[in-house]
This record gives structure tokens, C-alpha cells and sequence, in this order.
């Protein structure tokens, strides 16, 4: 009886129940099956309701569609269910730990949703006359103030979309100096450290990567940096360099590198996905930056959004200001004034394009400057402290049975592990960290950055109380030891407790199936007996 | 602070776990000259009700689209968006969720991107779909540099009906990457001779439809005249709902389409967040851009969905990607999504009747206006009409008797004469009688 009807008790069953039991449906009780919305969805059904339009005289010019697009639709209550189906199958910052290195998951404080769906900001158009948003103006003129504020530099960029769009931005700033000096360098020096993006960002441009090695202690070497601008002499357009860097730890020689890359003629791009370790405790104006792109997705917390979107405003050196993208902000006689096309410009502003149509991503800038006004310079400051203290309290509660692979040494809000702990064991990181799973935990980064073997990165941020932290080291312990004891059926399978299992990546990159078919249309296979 | 757990007690006794007794003794890295003493001179901590305070008052600067008759597009349009989405796209296990890169526990995000990329694909015409790129006009930029990479050549032929700022983002990625672009002069009546414009160097002729200016285009002569020399035809647009009334380029030709996926799901919100839609041939999909879920079964035989082909992708594939991109646009495609699926086929093709009868309806009553006139004879929701003088100032007159009419064309195209007069103007179902009689109203006034 699943129904209780006289108010009694209910108790566990006498008979061991198996999470094996097989159920009807697949349902695992909270745990739901759930279909495709192509599979459920219906033609004859809409979740909208549109009202016929009265007749009138189509003015298509023989552009019709034949036949309307062939998607079924659910109606709202069914709409609600799926994805809210869907949604349980997710992990969540909300939910739970979530110490992906290097991504910063930390927590989204719901004013800034709030904030965004103000109709003043989420209900205005970037093409409204400009008199009808000088509070849109205004905020962004606040936040670009803000971030010049925190990193020390000359001006920002505000429009990239994302961390690696502001890279490309920074990069094409960096270009159009070295064209307007005349000169035409070929070369990028990037740590072999560096995240994907930027590699990818300087090859976008034409340029070409030359990649500089890490010192035995994770940092970078101003000798190993001199050694590759001597071999390229007069070719180095620049260096892009993460600060802290990927293995979670301050480039401590960063003032003699970018001494080194300005000597070349050459513009120092700073990689600022970290900046969240060091607000309000160092600026990059200080360091010798000339640009960097700053993840408000991540250091100012506008939520990552299972994949985006994200902002990437890039904060800009007096060198390479007048370079900017349109549209920028400028500070005339009369207040602050919107530039938006070349036909606007003043003597020495020679901005180098465009990043995108209209103005960036304001709805991250007003979830970011609510999260800089309620943080305030002494909680900014506080958050980073805190950031960086977990970190090395996480470092510290493991550092005797995971393998630090640059030594004892402070880390910023991030500690990297390699995998030698797990040597002879039979276990690999990837199979530890799905073990990670079942424990309730989100892996860490995993593989990345790419200069330790079976890198394990962990960032815990400063969301996370000291039970959090506690609860999770113990939990590490215990796997560890757990795989040292030789349990790999622990860590071989998982995880075995989460919405599915290991998935075939290789199945579904040789055979790719990147969209539902109608099975009508398409022969389907079979699934085959097991 | 209230986002912070930790307490002083807690950090004392953390510190002590760590061996230190002040925590600027984990900063020792950054050099002494380069820190901060005290605090950056920005204000102190706020409560929330102070920020939301503050807040609140900047947004009341600006006048909502909304709160009055509304006829503003060029490339972003004011639509109603189900209460539904926006409250579905808030579940903490959707918005605070990264990447799906465990794919054992994030089956519900890579599941809707997998229904994403179905929509687009079918509303696109086209076979394969990809999970997003930032908006229309990056999507745009990258286009053409996957149609460098397929044909292996470096010359792109833009429209003079493509959205101006597009063509400058497109523009000022080819000038930094050394490729060339041969860029049309303006065309807002859809009566250019890109044909002429083709030829063996061309690697993609990048045509948008509906235009800037609100002209339909047929595409399938240029993807012929394109498929003729080599070169790819790119089909881009920015109204998506567009393709819920008229033929999808990829029935006309097209080999990628791209364009903004704003209007389904997605707020104005002044310019971003938005969604870029990149679809293209299946032949072509080792040169895409950007994330792709693909299906796959689990070690139980279960279905489930995975990040696939990534060998394209910056992560793995560094100087060699096919982008730089990574963060995309993941939550306004759920948007886009849950959107698209209350709406189905049948609901997006009523919705599209209904914006194309707006605008009709708008057209018969400017129509009707002493010196104004409509350039376009084929449109979907947006025209683009000819003022008795410069747009711009009208369009501030308006403003000022409390009518959004539209974007004057030299806002995004200055200082060119011919183009000083027109006026782009965008209806959808959100206008009613009244606010046609109002706009017409108070332009017959304006210009008295
Ligand atoms: C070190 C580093 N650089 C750059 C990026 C790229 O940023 P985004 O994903 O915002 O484009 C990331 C994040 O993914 C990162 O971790």
C-alpha cells in the first residue's frame, strides 16, 4: 500500500529491497525516465496561445514555406514537466560542490537574476534612442569603472562575449598597435600551461604559437621567456599568460616577464579567467598588463548556465586604448558619452572594429554589478581571501595522500594534483573522479592544465563553509585510500549511483547522431537484445 | 557578508590549520611593490535591499519597450516570451550548472541541446545544428571562416542587405586574419547584382534574408551562381521567427545557415545575452564551429547524450580548433528551446502569420502618411520606409511623444546621404491597433 489512510506510521519493509528492482516504467522513484520532446510532443497541441490572423493580403513575394517546420509541441503543463524532468538529472553549484579548476563555481546570488529582469534593463532595446537609456548607459559606464578600479588599467573594452571573445579582443588590440607603429610580428609566446583558448585566439589572427616551458615549480621562467624572444628576435608580437596561472599558482616573476616582452616591443596579454584569487589584493595595472579579458561568469559570479552565456570585457593599457572595439564609452565635457561608429571618433581614438552587433552582454553587466555593489571593496577583498584560504585548506587536508606536484607551496584559490598517488593502483584519474560522482561530489577538472600527467585541479571557492570543505577532504581521503587498498570495483564501473552510466564517447563520435530523426523518415536499428 | 560561510571563527581556526596566522601570508607570490594596501577605492558592502535600491533607480531611467508603442528591431525584437521559460531557464540545476563535460550528471543539459539542435536544424533546413554560438554576428564571423577552411580560399562576398554590423565584425576579424572581403554598397531594396560579384577566388557569398532593410531575398540563384565557382553560400538572418512563414535557406541552397535565435525564448535585454544559430551540411561537420551533442548509450545500454567531435574544439585541439570559442550561449539556447517546444511547427508558423500581418497592416497605414513611403515589396515583419527628412531626428521626435518608431538606418550607416532618410521599422505580436494609430499618429505630427 502506497496510500497511508489511517494515519499510521509507515516503517521499512521486512524484505531487503535491491536498488536492482526493476519498475515498470524505468522510473526509479525521484529518479525519471525521460523521453525526447519529439517523442512525446504532438502537432495538434501549442503551449501558446496565438490568436488566428484576420485576413489579409501576405506580402511574401513568393517566399512562402510549403510545409510548417516539422516539430511537435507541448502544452505548458507538459513543457513544465519535461524539463523539469530533465533539470533532476543535472548537478548544480546549488546542489552541491562543484570544484572544477580554473571555471570558478561559485555561488549566483538570485538578486542579480532579479536585478536583470528589471523591464528598465531586460525589457530595452540596444537600438532604442539613446535618450531612452541613459540608465543602460549608466550602468555600464558604472561597471567599466569598477573594473578599472580593481585591475588598475586605462580603459575596458565591455563588449566580448565571453572569456576567449575577449581574448580575441585583447589580441586584435595588440595587432592593430603593432600596425599603426608599422610594424607586422608573427610571433605569440604561450605557456604550455595556457587553456585551449588561447592558443586557438592567437592562431585565429594569423599568428604563430610558440610555446614556453614550465619551470620545475609550475611557473614560468623570465630566462626561458628570453631565451624564445632571443631565438625570434624582432618577431614577438606578445605573450599570453594566465595570471594566477593554471596550476593555481602566482607567476611570482611576472613583473621581470613583461619587462622582457616590452623590451621586445612586444604587448603582454594577460589571461584573467583567475583573476577571482587576487581582486582587491593586487591589480594587473601593477604587473605590466597591457590587456586582459576578465570572465564576469566567473570572478563576478553571472551564472555559467550549463555552458553560458558568459561576458568578457577586456581592461586595456594607456598603450593600447585608443585601439578599443566600438562601441566605448567616453568621458566628454558634458558626462559620459556612447560611441558607436567610426563617424563619431576623436582625434587618436583608432578603434580597430567591432567585436559584435550592438553592445555586449548587459544582462551579465547588471548581474555582475550587483555582485560588485553587494560585495563592496571589503568583501571583494574578503571573497578572494577566503577563495584562496579554502584552497589551501582543501591542499593541506589531502597533500599527505594525493601528490602535489610542484611541492608544498601555497597555491592561490586553485590546488593541482597529479596522479602519481594513484600509481599501481589500476585506478585513473578519470576513474577517480567518476568514483567522485557517486559520492555526490562534481569532479574536478580533470587532464587540465596539460603540463602535469592525470591533472587533477581543484578550485573550491569561497561559497563553500568549513563543513563543506571537511565533509569533501574527508570524502577524498577515503577514496584515495580506497584505491590504494586496491577496491577498484569502486572506481572501475562509476559511477553507478548517478542518472547514467559511463557514456560511449568514442560510439558517438565515429557514427555521429547530432539530432532526432522521425522514425517514420529513418530506418531505426533495432536495439539490440541484451 | 552574507555570500560568505565562513565565519572569523571559522577562518582563525583554518588559518591555524594551515600553519599561519594572517592570510597575506599565502600571497607571497605577488610581489610587495604590487599589492594593495587596504582596499581599492571603491564603495563598501551593500545589503541587498540597498543594491536593488540603487538598482531599480538606473533601470527607471530607461523606458521599457513594453510601456509603449513599440516598433524597434534591426536585428533584436520585442516578442512575448511564455512566463514558463524564464522561470524553467531559473531551476538552480539548469542556471548553475557548467558545461557539461560529466556527462553521467548532465544529462539535462545535454538533453535539451540535443532537442536544440534538432529545432534548428529543421527550422533551418538544414542537417546538422551545433549548441550555439555567442550571437548572429559572431555567428556570422565564424561562418566565414569555416567557409575559408572548407574551400580553402580566403575571399568572402557580404551583401549590402547584410546587417551593417555585422558586416564590421566579419569585416574586422578578415582584416586582422589577412583574408579579404568584398563588402556591396547598401541595398535596401534587395536589388543588387551579387551574381556579378562571384567568381573563382570566392569562397562564401554571405547573403542575409530577411535583409537589414526587410527585403526577402531568393537565394537560390546565388547558390547556384556560388555552387558554380566553388564557393559556399552563407544564409544569414535575424529574425528567426521569420522561418516559421517563409522557405528555409536550406531549401534554397544554402550550405551554412547562421543567424540570431533572439526572438524565440530570449528578452531585448539591450543587446546580449542572445543566441547565435549555426547550422550547416553534414559533409561539412568536421569544420564546425563551436559544441556539438551527439547521442550515445551508457554502460547500461541506456541512451544519453555526450559533447562530441571535440578534436575541432580549442580544448583539445589548440592552435589547430576550428575556434576559439568555448562559453557559448547555453542557457538562452534552453530558452530558446523550452520556447520553440511550446510553440511546436504549427504554433511558430501561426506566430510568424501574425507578425507578417502586423507589419502589413503597419504598411497599409503609413502607407497612408503625406511623404512616406515603403521601399520593400517582399517582407516578413520589418521594412524599411522613406522619410521627407533625416530619420534620426524623427526618430528622437517620436521618442519624445512616446513612440519607439524604429531605427533610423544612418544610426548604424552614418554619414552616407542616401541612407539618411530611411527608416527601419518592426512590428510583431506584441503591436496592437492602437499602437499602429499612435505611431501613425504621432508621425503625421512630427512631420507637419
Ligand atoms: C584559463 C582560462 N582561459 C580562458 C577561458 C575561456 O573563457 P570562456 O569560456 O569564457 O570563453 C577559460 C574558461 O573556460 C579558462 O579557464
Amino acid at each position: 500500500m502506497s496510500m497511508n489512510t489511517q494515519g499510521r506510521p509507515s516503517a521499512p519493509s521486512e524484505t531487503a529491497i535491491t536498488s536492482e528492482r526493476a519498475t515498470f516504467t524505468g522510473n526509479k522513484a525521484l529518479a525519471m525516465e525521460e523521453p525526447l520532446l519529439f517523442e512525446i510532443g504532438r502537432m495538434d497541441v501549442c503551449g501558446v496561445d496565438l490568436d488566428e490572423a484576420e485576413d489579409f493580403a501576405p506580402a511574401l513575394g513568393g517566399h512562402a514555406r510549403k510545409a510548417v517546420p516539422d516539430l511537435p509541441a507541448l502544452t505548458e503543463p507538459e513543457a513544465m514537466r519535461h524539463y523539469v524532468r530533465l533539470s533532476s538529472k543535472n548537478y548544480a553549484i546549488d546542489a552541491g560542490l562543484y570544484p572544477l579548476g580554473s571555471c570558478t563555481m561559485k555561488h549566483n546570488p538570485r538578486l542579480n537574476e532579479k536585478m536583470a529582469r528589471l523591464p528598465g534593463f531586460g525589457d530595452v532595446h540596444p537600438l532604442q534612442p539613446l535618450s531612452t537609456v541613459t540608465g543602460a548607459v549608466d550602468l555600464i559606464a558604472e561597471l567599466a569603472h569598477w573594473l578599472v578600479t580593481m585591475t588598475g588599467m586605462s580603459a575596458v573594452a565591455m563588449s566580448p562575449k565571453a572569456g576567449a571573445h575577449g581574448e580575441l579582443c585583447g589580441m586584435m588590440a595588440i595587432k592593430a598597435a603593432h600596425q599603426a607603429a608599422g610594424r607586422d610580428p608573427k610571433i605569440v609566446l604561450v605557456p604550455e600551461s595556457a587553456h585551449g583558448t588561447n592558443p586557438a585566439t592567437a592562431a585565429l589572427l594569423g599568428y604563430k604559437v610558440v610555446s614556453i616551458e614550465a619551470r620545475e615549480d609550475g611557473t614560468v621562467d623570465p630566462a626561458a621567456v628570453k631565451a624564445r624572444i632571443a631565438e625570434h628576435a624582432g618577431d614577438i608580437a606578445g605573450i599570453m599568460l594566465t595570471n594566477p596561472n593554471t596550476c593555481g599558482l602566482f607567476e611570482r616573476d611576472i613583473i621581470a616577464i613583461a619587462e622582457a616582452i616590452h623590451a621586445a616591443d612586444g604587448y603582454f596579454y594577460c589571461d584573467g579567467a583567475n583573476f577571482n584569487a587576487i581582486v582587491g589584493k593586487a591589480r594587473p595595472g601593477d604587473l605590466g598588463v597591457d590587456a586582459m579579458h576578465i570572465n564576469l561568469h566567473k570572478t563576478f559570479s553571472t551564472p555559467h548556465g550549463g555552458g553560458g552565456p558568459g561576458a568578457g570585457p577586456v581592461v586595456l593599457s594607456e598603450r593600447l586604448a585608443p585601439f578599443a572595439p566600438l562601441p566605448f564609452l567616453r568621458k566628454g565635457e558634458g558626462g559620459i558619452e556612447w560611441v558607436e561608429t567610426d563617424a563619431e571618433l576623436k582625434d587618436g581614438e583608432q578603434p580597430f572594429g567591432r567585436m559584435t552587433a550592438f553592445h555586449g552582454q548587459m544582462g551579465m553587466y547588471v548581474r555582475a554589478l550587483a555582485y560588485m555593489k553587494s560585495h563592496g571593496a571589503d568583501g571583494l577583498k574578503q571573497a578572494s581571501e577566503d577563495a584562496v584560504l579554502n584552497a589551501n585548506y582543501v591542499r593541506v587536508g589531502l597533500q599527505d595522500l594525493m601528490s602535489l606536484p610542484f611541492g608544498q607551496r601555497w597555491c592561490m584559490h586553485e590546488v593541482l594534483f597529479d596522479d602519481s598517488f594513484l600509481k599501481d593502483t589500476g585506478v585513473t584519474t578519470l576513474d577517480f573522479a567518476k568514483a567522485m560522482i557517486d559520492e555526490g561530489y562534481h569532479p574536478m577538472t580533470m587532464y587540465f592544465p596539460l603540463v602535469v600527467h592525470g591533472a587533477m585541479l581543484i578550485e573550491p571557492t569561497e561559497s563553500e563553509s568549513r563543513a563543506s570543505l571537511d565533509l569533501f577532504i574527508a570524502t577524498m581521503r577515503d577514496l584515495v585510500m580506497s584505491a590504494q587498498k586496491g577496491e577498484t570495483d569502486r572506481f572501475k564501473g562509476a559511477p553507478f549511483h548517478a542518472p547514467r552510466g559511463r557514456l560511449d564517447e568514442t560510439r558517438a563520435a565515429r557514427s555521429p547522431v547530432l539530432k532526432w530523426e522521425r522514425p517514420a523518415a529513418t530506418a531505426v536499428q533495432p536495439q539490440a537484445a541484451e | 557578508m552574507r555570500y560568505l560561510p565562513l565565519s572569523d571563527t571559522d577562518r582563525a581556526d583554518m588559518l591555524a590549520r594551515v600553519g599561519i596566522s594572517d592570510v597575506d601570508e599565502i600571497f607571497v607570490d605577488i610581489p610587495k611593490s604590487a599589492r594593495i594596501d587596504g582596499l581599492l577605492d571603491l564603495p563598501r558592502r551593500q545589503s541587498e535591499f540597498a543594491v536593488e535600491r540603487d538598482l531599480t533607480r538606473m533601470a527607471g531611467k530607461n523606458v521599457a519597450a513594453s510601456s509603449v508603442p513599440f516598433f524597434v528591431g534591426a536585428g533584436a525584437y520585442k516578442h512575448h516570451v511564455p512566463a514558463s521559460v524564464d522561470h524553467l531557464i531559473q531551476r538552480s540545476e539548469f542556471l548553475t550548472s557548467y558545461t557539461p563535460y560529466q556527462p553521467e550528471v548532465t544529462q539535462g543539459t545535454l538533453q535539451y541541446l540535443f532537442e536544440f539542435q534538432t529545432q534548428v536544424a529543421a527550422l533551418t533546413g538544414m542537417e546538422v545544428a551545433n549548441a550555439s554560438m555567442y550571437d548572429g554576428s559572431t555567428g556570422t564571423a565564424e561562418a566565414v571562416l569555416m567557409a575559408h577552411r572548407v574551400t580553402r580560399r580566403n575571399k568572402a562576398v557580404l551583401s549590402g542587405g547584410l546587417h551593417p554590423q555585422y558586416r564590421q565584425v566579419v569585416e574586422g576579424l578578415s582584416a586582422m586574419a589577412g583574408d579579404r572581403v568584398a563588402a556591396l554598397p547598401a541595398d535596401p531594396t534587395g536589388t543588387e547584382d551579387i551574381l556579378a560579384a562571384i567568381d573563382d577566388e570566392t569562397s562564401c557569398v554571405v547573403v542575409q534574408s530577411p535583409s537589414f532593410y526587410g527585403q526577402l531575398i531568393d537565394l537560390k540563384p546565388i547558390a547556384e551562381k556560388a555552387h558554380a565557382h566553388g564557393a559556399l553560400l552563407i544564409a544569414v538572418f535575424t529574425e528567426v521567427v521569420s522561418l516559421g512563414l517563409i522557405e528555409a535557406p536550406g531549401e534554397q541552397g544554402a550550405d551554412i545557415v547562421v543567424g540570431e535565435g533572439q526572438s524565440i525564448g530570449n528578452g531585448l535585454n539591450f543587446g546580449g545575452p542572445y543566441v547565435g544559430l549555426f547550422a550547416t551540411r553534414q559533409k561539412f561537420i568536421r569544420q564546425m564551429p563551436g559544441r556539438l551533442c551527439g547521442e550515445t548509450v551508457d554502460a547500461n545500454g541506456k541512451r544519453g547524450f555526450v559533447l562530441t567531435l571535440s578534436t575541432r574544439e580549442q580544448h583539445i585541439r589548440r592552435d589547430k580548433a576550428t575556434s576559439n570559442i568555448c562559453t557559448n550561449s547555453g542557457l538562452c539556447c534552453l530558452a530558446f528551446t523550452i520556447h520553440m517546444t511550446l510553440l511546436g511547427g504549427n504554433g511558430l508558423a501561426k506566430l510568424a502569420r501574425i507578425n507578417h500581418a502586423n507589419a502589413v497592416k503597419l504598411k497599409g497605414a503609413l502607407d497612408g502618411v503625406a511623404g512616406v513611403s515603403v521601399l520593400n515589396d517582399a517582407f516578413f515583419n520589418e521594412f524599411t520606409v522613406k522619410l521627407p527628412k533625416p530619420a534620426a531626428e524623427v526618430v528622437e521626435a517620436l521618442a519624445a511623444k512616446g513612440v519607439l518608431g524604429g531605427v533610423p538606418v544612418s544610426r548604424l550607416e552614418p554619414g552616407k546621404a542616401e541612407l539618411a532618410d530611411l527608416l527601419l521599422v518592426a512590428s510583431s505580436e506584441v503591436n496592437s491597433d492602437e499602437d499602429r494609430a499612435a505611431f501613425v499618429a504621432a508621425l503625421k505630427e512630427v512631420l507637419a
